[in-house]
């Protein structure tokens, strides 16, 4: 039992830090939230330049053989910046989706490509009433993250789990003016679209939904430990009443409450990360409540963020709206708190007989 | 990064629940399972000296002054496997995490010798000597008085909400040593006998009904002139010292407590149907995360503590837990209704869930209570501006 980085995470997350904090600036976000949500230069960084899209790939399959820790470390950082990537839709969703249940040649194929960057997909749950007749899918995905840049969609349809391209004929693709404009949403619909099975669904859909949620979990940690940061350095630089206002009470005290709740979900992300790497019983509960603690704290501490910034906290201008839109985007995404918890209460046998 | 245990670490579990399930399902049973502090206290000084005569009583401490020199993931096991057994609180708590660890980091080697093995051993129990009804929060206006007369420290003064002083042998006490002085200079940390004529204790009903805390009066009070800790006037360094120790692994023994209490709760609303109810479920399963993120937010502040790294996180350890056990105690109620209202003897003495109810009401209190725990993180932890102070009178 050794509940702390190793030297070698500790690197990973020393780098991580440096590289989003000088690249993922707000200027750069901005220009992205204006276009697919993607900062492709970012992107381009993360994938190409320093091979980390595939950190959790086995070195077999073209990634760097690392495991949930490394790639929650990741997504924190990510989080912390609001960082324009599809680190959800592709590493945290499509490339478990397709490295549990793609056959040989599916993950010869694609996780390369996947891991490189050069290829970016996304997850689809297919509306209900989709169907597939002849090996083509008809019907509709409402609600894609980062859906305008993927090339390629794992879709879910009930039990099945298929592969789409971008430019399959039948496919229309129309971008959804999102909230959060760091992580957009399209909708797809499929009028007879080509549509290629996975050799394992079942299994891709457990490693996508467990590794998506960590990765929401983690950038959901990020998010809220930025809001803290910033929420605290403008409490001591703000002066009223001839006081700093992170000398009052009304203030400080929920700014600790935001670091209680911060320091809760930290553990909350990384003993699930650490659970899923040793393959613990618990690995299934942690993850539950890593996304409903980490996604209840962010929504928390963004709200809070306004607050004590007052006026300007509410401007465009100001960054908190990014973390403000984030959060519920992090909180919606792959199960609400309230859906995670009620998954925990079904563990904590509360349907057994008295 | 890693959570597991290794097999030598399987191997000393599998002694440690050896051993206790032999003794609290043998000559023990009659403690095993206790929840209250004040219940069987003779027992309960037995079950100290039991433990520390097979050397289970203070683990972590060096083996020459009684303990096992257990790795920290060796005490982290023990705590669990003992609160698994159905180990009682522990009647010496404040003893094996409060005095034991201030004397093993500010005592000289004689004090380690005179008072760690005793403690080890089950042979001296201790409580706390710090509250007075004019220094509660504001603990450094405390007025009790010491001074040295011959051979002796004599003190007087009276302490508030003593923990257990009734059934304890020795009190650490801070007292004002320097005349006129204020705030934190010229406080002495002095370790008491209790059992002297000097020394008057008076329980204090508290709203369970039960009485675990009291009054302590100190009247002509004597201790040897060598009963201090740190130098003269340097008391408060020590004491705050002692803040520190209060979030070590005995949290870990804690949290098995409040695992059985969870357990409890369920149970009670499986069994009158609320475990149906879908927001008795938001909360139960809300109780479940935040018992979780306790175990592995100490496991955090344990390995880094290990590793020699001091982690601000661990300064919100306090309001963490004390808050989950009051909420525990809310959910309790709300799950159990009127009958978790009405005490089943007769007397005025409730069954362990809604004693929770009311109990967890002092969590949030002693020890810091929330707001002084959150000016701390504020302060501390944060680099917030200090609380200013009104003039000392």
């Amino acid at each position: 039992m050794h509940f702390a980085f190793t030297d070698e995470q500790a690197m990973i997350a020393e780098t991580a830090k440096a590289f989003f904090a000088g690249q993922a600036t707000s200027e750069r976000t901005r220009a992205a939230m204006a276009g697919t949500g993607v900062d492709e230069a970012l992107w381009q960084a993360f994938t190409a330049e320093l091979g980390l899209a595939g950190v959790a790939v086995p070195e077999s399959e073209g990634g760097g053989g690392l495991g949930m820790v490394e790639l929650a470390i990741l997504a924190e950082e990510a989080g912390r910046h609001v960082a324009a990537l599809p680190l959800l839709a592709s590493v945290g969703l499509a490339i478990p989706a397709i490295l549990a249940g793609g056959s040989a040649e599916q993950k010869a194929r694609l996780l390369p490509r996947l891991a490189a960057g050069g290829l970016v997909a996304s997850f689809a749950e297919a509306a209900p009433g989709t169907t597939r007749s002849d090996g083509a899918l008809t019907g509709a995905a409402l609600h894609v993250p980062h859906g305008a840049r993927a090339d390629l969609f794992a879709v879910v349809v009930g039990d099945a789990m298929f592969l789409v391209e971008r430019d399959a004929p039948g496919l229309a693709l129309t971008p959804l003016t999102s909230m959060d404009q760091t992580r957009p949403y399209a909708r797809l619909d499929f009028g007879a679209v080509a549509a290629e099975p996975l050799a394992d669904p079942i299994a891709a859909l457990a490693a996508a939904q467990r590794t998506g949620t960590l990765v929401l979990a983690a950038d959901a940690l990020g998010g809220a430990q930025a809001c803290l940061d910033r929420t605290v350095a403008y409490a001591q630089e703000r002066v009223q009443f001839g006081r700093a206002i992170g000398s009052f009470q009304a203030v400080k005290h929920r700014l600790a409450d935001m670091m209680v709740g911060v320091e809760q979900a930290r553990s909350a992300v990384y003993w699930a990360a650490c659970a899923i790497d040793e393959g613990s019983d618990e690995a299934a509960f942690a993850v539950h409540a890593a996304k409903a603690f980490a996604c209840d704290t962010y929504s928390h501490c963004a709200g809070e963020m306004i607050q004590l910034h007052g006026g300007i906290g509410f401007t465009w201008e100001h960054d908190a709206h990014l973390y403000f839109k984030r959060a519920r985007s992090d909180r919606t995404l792959l199960g609400t708190p309230d859906w995670h918890r009620e998954r925990i209460a079904r563990m904590a046998g509360l349907d057994e007989a008295a | 990064m890693k959570l597991g245990f290794s097999p030598d670490e399987e191997a000393f579990r599998a002694e440690a629940a050896a051993w206790l399930t032999a003794e609290l399902g043998g000559p023990f049973a009659d403690v095993r399972g206790l929840t209250s502090l004040t219940d069987a206290p003779g027992r309960r000084r037995d079950w100290e000296r039991r433990l520390g005569e097979a050397g289970w009583s203070c683990v972590g401490w060096p083996k020459a002054y009684g303990g096992r020199d257990a790795t920290l993931a060796q005490q982290v096991i023990f705590a669990e496997e003992y609160a698994r057994a159905g180990g009682p609180p522990r009647l010496n708590h404040i003893g094996i995490e409060l005095a034991g660890p201030t004397i093993l980091a500010f005592g000289s080697d004689e004090q380690k010798a005179r008072f760690l093995p005793a403690i080890a051993k089950g042979e001296e129990i201790w409580c706390q000597g710090y509250s007075e009804p004019g220094a509660g929060s504001d603990l450094a206006n405390v007025r009790t008085r010491a001074w040295r007369e011959g051979v002796d420290w004599v003190i007087e003064g009276q302490k508030v909400w003593t923990s257990l002083a009734q059934f304890s042998d020795w009190i650490f006490v801070i007292a004002r040593s320097e005349e006129g002085s204020r705030g934190p200079k010229g406080l002495s940390f002095l370790l008491v006998p209790v059992d002297q004529p000097g020394v008057t204790v008076r329980p204090i009903h508290q709203i369970t009904g039960e009485a675990e805390f009291n009054e302590t009066f100190f009247d002509g009070a004597r201790t040897e002139a060598a009963n201090i800790l740190g130098a003269p006037g340097d008391g408060w360094k020590v004491a705050m010292g002692l803040l520190g120790f209060e979030r070590g692994v005995s949290t870990l023994a804690q949290q098995m407590g409040f695992r059985n209490e969870l357990d409890a709760v369920i149970a009670a609303a499986r069994a009158n149907g609320e475990a149906q109810n879908p927001l008795i479920r938001q909360r139960i399963a809300q109780a479940e995360i935040g018992l979780k993120l306790m175990r592995y937010g100490a496991l955090r502040m344990l390995t880094d503590a290990e590793d020699g790294r001091l982690n601000p996180a661990a300064l919100t350890y306090k309001i963490q837990w004390a808050t989950w056990r009051r909420d525990l105690g809310e959910l309790a109620m709300d799950v159990l209704g009127p009958a978790g209202e009405t005490a089943p003897g007769g007397d005025y003495a409730f069954p362990a869930l809604p004693n929770l109810f009311l109990y967890s009401r002092a969590d949030t209190i002693y020890g810091g209570t929330n707001e002084i725990q959150r000016n701390i993180i504020a302060e501390r932890a944060l680099g917030l501006p200090r609380e200013p102070r009104g003039d000392l009178k």
